[in-house]
């Protein structure tokens, strides 16, 4: 595990640690039996171009689940992951790269937490944000 | 050219209303497909022994481990008569974690309809919350997501 960050530790403007995933065919079907979610534009190539896709498409949700993993890669172990949401913009493909991106935007302490805001998003190889949103997390301080 | 609405007084009906509540049993092996699924090998989620003395007290399933539930069956139905759907994407806050062994009692409702005219014709928009509690009946989760349907 990376070393623990801390609250006092990161800026408005911090980078979260970008995670880069490459989903394939095969990791969409393992999604589709963990998630439950097997509708076939997802797998079945046919059946996503006679919907007007060009070709099946990686779920939503597992990229609202790699943009999770990012975050709770980036708060490590003393921290936690109290919100995240984001908007389904783009189709990401597989076979293509996905990068996990963010940056914070805002930190305050509530009821006794440290937390930070970040924009997140997740990112096709050309750079479009595919699934741009929001988390916050909180950090541990080093003031406790 | 002006088209029929999607939202049928049939349809307005089903906003607001809460579905039955589903119970889901969280257990260790649908966390671990779940990690696999996503390829998430922190030990806080799978390995008890390491995530004890941590700050969960044991291993606890990853926050978005419930988003992927959301699947199993407890939307509303809306009878909308369309075939396709796209995930149009969500929000999801945690407010404890979640356990293997925990009993997560799940209910949702449609909190708004909306549509509106696009490229593959017209869309309806699903605006669903969510809530899970556990057998503590303590708040776990709340989400609210959209699904489009043309």
């Amino acid at each position: 595990m990376a070393k623990q960050i801390y609250w006092e530790d990161v800026q408005v403007g911090t980078e979260v640690t970008p995670l880069k995933k490459s989903p394939t065919s095969r990791q969409l079907v393992q999604w589709a039996g963990a998630s439950g979610d097997f509708y076939e534009i997802h797998y079945d190539k046919d059946f996503a171009v006679s919907t007007g896709l060009k070709g099946t498409i990686v779920h939503g949700l597992l990229k609202v689940s790699f943009l999770g993993q990012m975050m709770t890669d980036w708060v490590g172990e003393q921290g936690a992951l109290k919100k995240i949401g984001c908007q389904h913009r783009g189709m990401d493909f597989p076979g293509d790269g996905i990068v996990c991106k963010g940056k914070v935007t805002k930190k305050y302490v509530q009821d006794g937490e440290h937390l930070v805001e970040c924009e997140i998003w997740a990112e096709n190889p050309k750079g479009e944000k595919t699934a741009p949103g929001t988390a916050i997390a909180s950090l541990p301080s080093k003031a406790k | 050219m002006a088209s029929q609405s999607l939202i049928t007084e049939e349809l307005k009906k089903v906003i607001g209303v809460p579905t039955e509540p589903t119970v889901i049993e969280i257990d260790k092996s649908a966390i671990a497909r779940f990690c696999e699924a996503i390829g998430d090998s922190n030990p806080m989620w799978l390995d008890e022994d390491y995530a004890r003395c941590r700050r969960n007290g044991g291993a606890v399933a990853p926050p978005t481990f419930l988003a992927a539930a959301r699947m199993r069956g407890i939307r509303p139905t809306v009878p909308h008569g369309l075939k396709r759907v796209l995930d149009g994407g969500g929000e999801w806050e945690f407010y404890r974690p979640v356990r293997p062994g925990d009993v997560l009692t799940v209910t949702s409702k449609v909190a708004d309809l909306t549509e509106r005219e696009g490229k593959m014709g017209r869309m309806l928009f699903t605006v669903t919350e969510t809530v899970w509690k556990n057998q503590g009946n303590e708040l776990v989760a709340k989400a609210r997501s959209t699904s489009i349907n043309y």
